[in-house]
């Protein structure tokens, strides 16, 4: 079904597949695409935040209320948030999914981008929530609906991490 | 620095959180939800009787209101309270901005304000100098934004408050120490509140 699809048309049906309405997100410049569709779909509740850690925050609520949500930032936004997982998401058992658009390499061009994506897989990795690095489109719905099904069956968060193999990513004009 | 004590909460009469707390809850006859913040705003929710539609926020500082949004987005139906202190909003301002923009009509938001981080030792936080929430909250787009001028006006908001939204109470309150102690269990109190809530875990 993914032949010709790009990433973020997957991403989108793979969410509605699987019943995730709520989409809050702090801005990037990669997801542009996916945050313009979502919007103009009236299956999804989509709106931004001014933080990363009040968009967990409010997708913790809803998922508490019976509604399915996904939190959309870049890498220096996950980099706000370690302690809204470890102290909320994690502990409460919340299948918190998140996309994160990959920053701080092949082509980087911000040294605080370069800095702050070396913390990402760590803090992930420290708090045992599974995360996974998307770099190939042929792979992209296989991993994204497995593993919100998994979130939810097992109530632990999950993040993707969407390499600039993936998206394209940011690129740096001279 | 001295204390600038000017601004829209200049009449208002310094109150007990867990007798405004009874107050509130004895008010709620909905099956409304009640999100509680961090520290002393949570133990004298908790000592005010532990309803099952009431959640108890432990750690995630600030983010009381934005969980408050979550649950009121995904239950339209039901009215949700959030109450926060001065020094844990203060944390995510910008989230006022946020419920302002969504504009849920279910949704109150009370802020406790003791103008001290009571619960770390009782340092001061800006509210204690120049800092005025209501106007802060009037300015991020809440316009039904209010300071409680004693317990009679307290009692009117929340009246008001219940029947609409979004809106946010501010009260000065003193430095008593909370009531209570809350349980320290996130999944027991998360599966509490979900069953309360009428949700059932997938």
């Amino acid at each position: 079904m993914s032949d010709a699809k790009t990433w973020h048309a997957i991403i989108q049906a793979t969410l509605k597949a699987n019943d995730v309405r709520l989409v809050t997100y702090v801005p990037d410049r990669v997801f542009t695409p996916l945050i313009r569709s979502l919007h103009d779909d009236s299956y999804f509740t989509t709106f931004p935040c001014t933080r990363e850690e009040e968009a967990v925050g409010i997708n913790t609520g809803a998922w508490m209320g019976g509604l399915r949500g996904a939190v959309l930032m870049q890498t220096s936004g996950f980099g706000t948030i370690a302690n809204a997982l470890a102290s909320l998401a994690v502990p409460s058992q919340i299948p918190l999914v998140m996309f994160v658009s990959e920053r701080g390499v092949l082509g980087e061009f911000n040294l605080g981008q370069a800095l702050v994506c070396r913390t990402m897989r760590p803090v992930l990795d420290s708090l045992a929530v599974i995360n996974h690095t998307v770099t190939r489109l042929d792979e992209l719905e296989f991993t994204v609906d497995r593993s919100i099904k998994q979130a939810v069956a097992t109530q632990a968060p999950v993040c993707f991490i969407l390499s600039p193999l993936l998206t394209g990513g940011k690129v740096f004009r001279h | 620095m001295t204390a600038a004590k000017v601004g829209s909460a200049h009449n208002a009469k310094v109150m007990n959180r867990f007798e405004l707390t009874k107050r509130l809850v004895g008010k709620l006859k909905r099956d409304e939800a009640v999100i509680g913040g961090i520290g002393n705003t949570n133990f004298d929710l908790w000592a005010s009787g532990q309803r099952p539609q009431n959640y108890y926020m432990l750690g995630s500082m600030g983010l009381t209101i934005p969980i408050a949004l979550g649950v009121a987005i995904a239950q339209p139906a039901r009215h949700v309270v959030a109450l926060e202190g001065d020094g844990s909003l203060l944390m995510q301002l910008g989230c006022l901005g946020t419920v302002a923009m969504r504009a849920p009509n279910n949704l109150t938001i009370v802020v406790w304000d003791n103008g001290i981080y009571q619960i770390t030792g009782s340092q001061p936080t800006v509210t204690a100098f120049a800092t005025d929430l209501v106007a802060a909250a009037r300015a991020c787009g809440i316009a039904n934004s209010a300071w409680a001028a004693d317990e009679d006006d307290f009692d009117r908001l929340v009246e008001r408050a219940l029947g609409g939204g979004p809106s946010l109470i501010a009260v000065k309150t003193d430095k008593e120490p909370g009531v209570g102690q809350t349980d320290r269990d996130p999944v027991r109190i998360r599966s509490a509140f979900m069953a309360g809530i009428g949700v059932k875990r997938a």
